[in-house]
């Protein structure tokens, strides 16, 4: 029953980073915990990632980036879904991010940042939460 | 005195005694922490091991002596009394000014070979101006678009005398090219450069996701590399077939050995249907491998690793050369293992995965810095992590004598378990029609990632301590010192590659451009034009759409 109530997501690997362990990983605890989860697949360019979520119709997309290239690559992610007047659409990431770039990162958009150690239901009750604060569509 | 067979099954029923008796009896008051005990890899482990008399029985086949078939005790026959392995820290950042400082840095501290880092643009073939390239210029490598950066690269680091690894896939000859074309230049020919390129695509369709080209050009491309350079650059490590993405990307220790030898099995055939000889390319074959923090195990695998080689070189491709048989290996100490949490921590995790690549006897070594799991190492961070290697070189003494853990009744049996277990997954490999096929029916990435989750879920569980993550936290984390890639890198790099194609003969390079694609559309060697081509100061990415003019592009299919 649960399951058909949570919403949709995605789980995208912008750039040309291929470390995909963690990305398969969250997908895998996020349809555990009854979403319905889409992964891209490595290497999509940030077009590709908000073509797929506004199609997919998702509720939110988590980027995952190991490469360093988060600042560049979040933010275009952010900037096309503004474009494309997708901003209601949630941003979450992970990956190998340095402490410092997270603030940054959240002034961006980005809702919440998700670095190596944390655990799995940490990340499920953050974005239930955060899913749960969003206006009803 | 009975034979070894009959002491073996005394000995095995006394532990059975033991095990029923006083330690039944003592677990009723004092039971152990856990009801089951396993690996890294989820490998039950006994509480009591005892000989196994096939050691002895069976000594020559299952162990034989260093530098000797089949390997399992070591390759050389002193091992570390003649000379240590190589100390290679992995490395490269930013723009080839920047990386060559580090570079010469790593040799005043005394690293006695290079290994260069690349970045994703350089690895995958795009320049570092492509728009496929935004964000990740510099990041985790070295930017090279062409044979200037290269100049400047190895610019003081003379090549005749120091060996340098590259990790470098899809674009290895061209990178290859380059360095050939800089030895040149500093007056070494040819067949005096020493140093290795990864070259292992296949891992990188399973693993690390670097690939440019479809397998069939892609293992063509490294066909055309072996046939090359057994002939012009013979100290060249043609290959070095990787087990270490495959573990980080999650799968265990019987997985890393089985899916690394079936590539490499998959190589060799593809040379041999080339119409080269086993025993000519053979002996430059050189592995890659992770060294994780459980320490029996991991030496376990090394041995199996080496012995399950040798039989398939012998048995399946007839090599008859020592040196063919030869399983040689580079290690590098697990990067999943790091944690971003309490990293001062990290150090010791390190010392003991190198310590485990030392017993298991390897021939160089790459130590992980404690602030990886956050960032680019500091140089400081770097330091630490050499001098983890110079400790145990010069002062655990485990370098006294060769293959320590010979005869453990524990380390033993772990490697003949590793070696059945991965033996039994190449078998299914071959069932299914060969490595590449078993790629494209998604067979080899739904085992590492099956085993990636259940590892994750013993973590998540609390099951599985990690110190300083599940268990023994201490809130907030401190703020360390990282390292940054300076944010002009890309500005700088793109401004270089505007001076190079301003610079350079546009028509002499528009024609090695053609020649490169004409060669790939015949059964031509690409080496000799891809070396033509670096010379003019064709770009890496102008050289991949040449080639991509006939190979195609490959794309992931994913659901």
């Amino acid at each position: 029953m649960e399951k058909s109530l949570k919403p949709r997501l995605l789980i995208g690997k912008p750039g040309l980073d291929g470390h995909d362990r963690g990305a398969k990983y969250v997908a895998q605890i996020l349809r555990d915990a009854g979403f319905e989860v889409i992964y891209t697949g490595i290497r999509r360019s940030p077009e590709q990632i908000v073509d797929t979520a506004i199609q997919e119709d998702v509720a939110a997309i988590g980027l995952s980036l190991l490469s360093g290239a988060h600042n560049v690559l979040f933010g275009r992610v952010l900037e096309l879904l503004r474009e494309r007047g997708a901003e209601d659409v949630l941003v979450f990431g992970g990956g190998t991010i340095p402490p410092k770039d997270v603030p940054r990162l959240k002034e961006m958009g980005v809702a919440a940042v998700f670095t190596p150690g944390t655990p799995a239901r940490e990340i499920v009750e953050t974005i239930d939460g955060l899913l749960a604060q969003r206006p009803a569509v | 005195m009975g034979s070894t067979a009959e002491t073996a099954a005394r000995i095995a029923t006394a532990i059975d005694a033991w095990n029923n008796g006083p330690v039944a009896k003592s677990l009723a008051k004092f039971p152990e922490q856990r009801t089951a005990f396993v690996t890294a890899s989820d490998k039950k482990v006994e509480r009591l091991y005892g000989p196994d008399a096939s050691i002895f029985d069976d000594y020559d086949r299952k162990l034989g002596l260093p530098g000797q078939y089949p390997f399992t005790r070591g390759v050389q026959p002193t091992m570390y009394r003649g000379r240590f392995w190589t100390m290679r820290q992995y490395a490269g950042f930013a723009t080839a000014e920047e990386s060559n400082k580090r570079y010469r840095y790593l040799l005043e501290q005394g690293t006695t070979g290079l290994s260069v880092a690349f970045d994703l643009p350089t690895q995958i073939g795009y320049d570092s101006d492509d728009d496929m390239a935004a964000g990740e210029v510099g990041k985790v490598g070295v930017a090279i678009d062409s044979l200037a950066d290269m100049e400047t690269l190895l610019e003081g680091i003379p090549l005749d005398k120091i060996s340098t690894s590259m990790t470098i896939n899809a674009t290895a000859a061209i990178l290859l090219a380059m360095y050939i074309v800089v030895g040149e230049k500093q007056g070494v020919a040819a067949d005096k450069l020493n140093g290795t390129i990864q070259n292992d695509i296949l891992k990188e369709y399973i693993a690390r996701g670097t690939y440019r080209f479809p397998p069939k050009p892609s293992l063509r491309l490294i066909s055309d590399i072996f046939g090359y350079c057994t002939e012009r650059v013979p100290n060249w490590n043609t290959i070095s077939i990787s087990g270490y993405h495959i573990r980080e990307a999650g799968s265990t220790a019987a997985q890393e050995i089985a899916f690394t030898l079936a590539d490499a099995i998959c190589y060799v055939d593809t040379a041999i249907k080339a119409g080269l000889k086993v025993d000519d390319f053979g002996p430059r074959l050189a592995f890659f491998f992770a060294s994780h923090s459980d320490l029996f195990e991991e030496v376990a695998k090394f041995r199996a690793a080496r012995r399950l080689y040798a039989r398939i070189m012998k048995e399946r491709f007839g090599a008859a050369n020592p040196k063919s048989l030869m399983l040689r290996f580079h290690t590098q100490t697990g990067g999943v293992t790091l944690t971003a949490q309490q990293p001062e921590n990290n150090i010791v995790r390190v010392a003991i995965q190198a310590l485990a690549a030392v017993l298991g006897g390897t021939q160089s070594l790459h130590t992980n810095s404690k602030d990886e799991a956050l960032a680019l190492p500091t140089e400081e961070a770097v330091t630490v992590a050499l001098r983890t290697q110079q400790i145990i070189a010069y002062e655990s003494g485990v370098t006294n004598t060769v293959d320590p853990l010979a005869g453990s009744f524990f380390v033993e049996k772990l490697t003949d378990e590793l070696e059945a277990e991965a033996e039994a997954l190449i078998k299914q490999i071959d069932e299914r029609g060969g490595v590449v096929a078993a790629i494209e029916q998604g067979f080899i990435q739904k085992q590492i990632e099956q085993s990636a989750y259940r590892f994750g879920q013993s973590i998540d569980s609390g099951d599985r301590v990690i110190v300083g993550v599940n268990r023994f936290t201490s809130g907030d984390e401190p703020d360390i010192d990282l390292f940054e890639v300076p944010e002009s890198t890309t500005q700088r790099q793109v401004e270089k590659l505007q001076r190079v194609r301003q610079s350079r003969d546009s028509k002499k390079v528009e024609a090695a451009l053609a020649n490169i694609t004409q060669a790939a559309a015949s059964d031509a060697n690409l080496m000799p034009p891809i070396i033509d081509a670096v010379r003019e100061y064709a770009t890496v990415g102008e050289i991949c759409r040449a080639l991509a003019v006939v190979f195609g592009e490959y794309a992931e299919s994913h659901s």
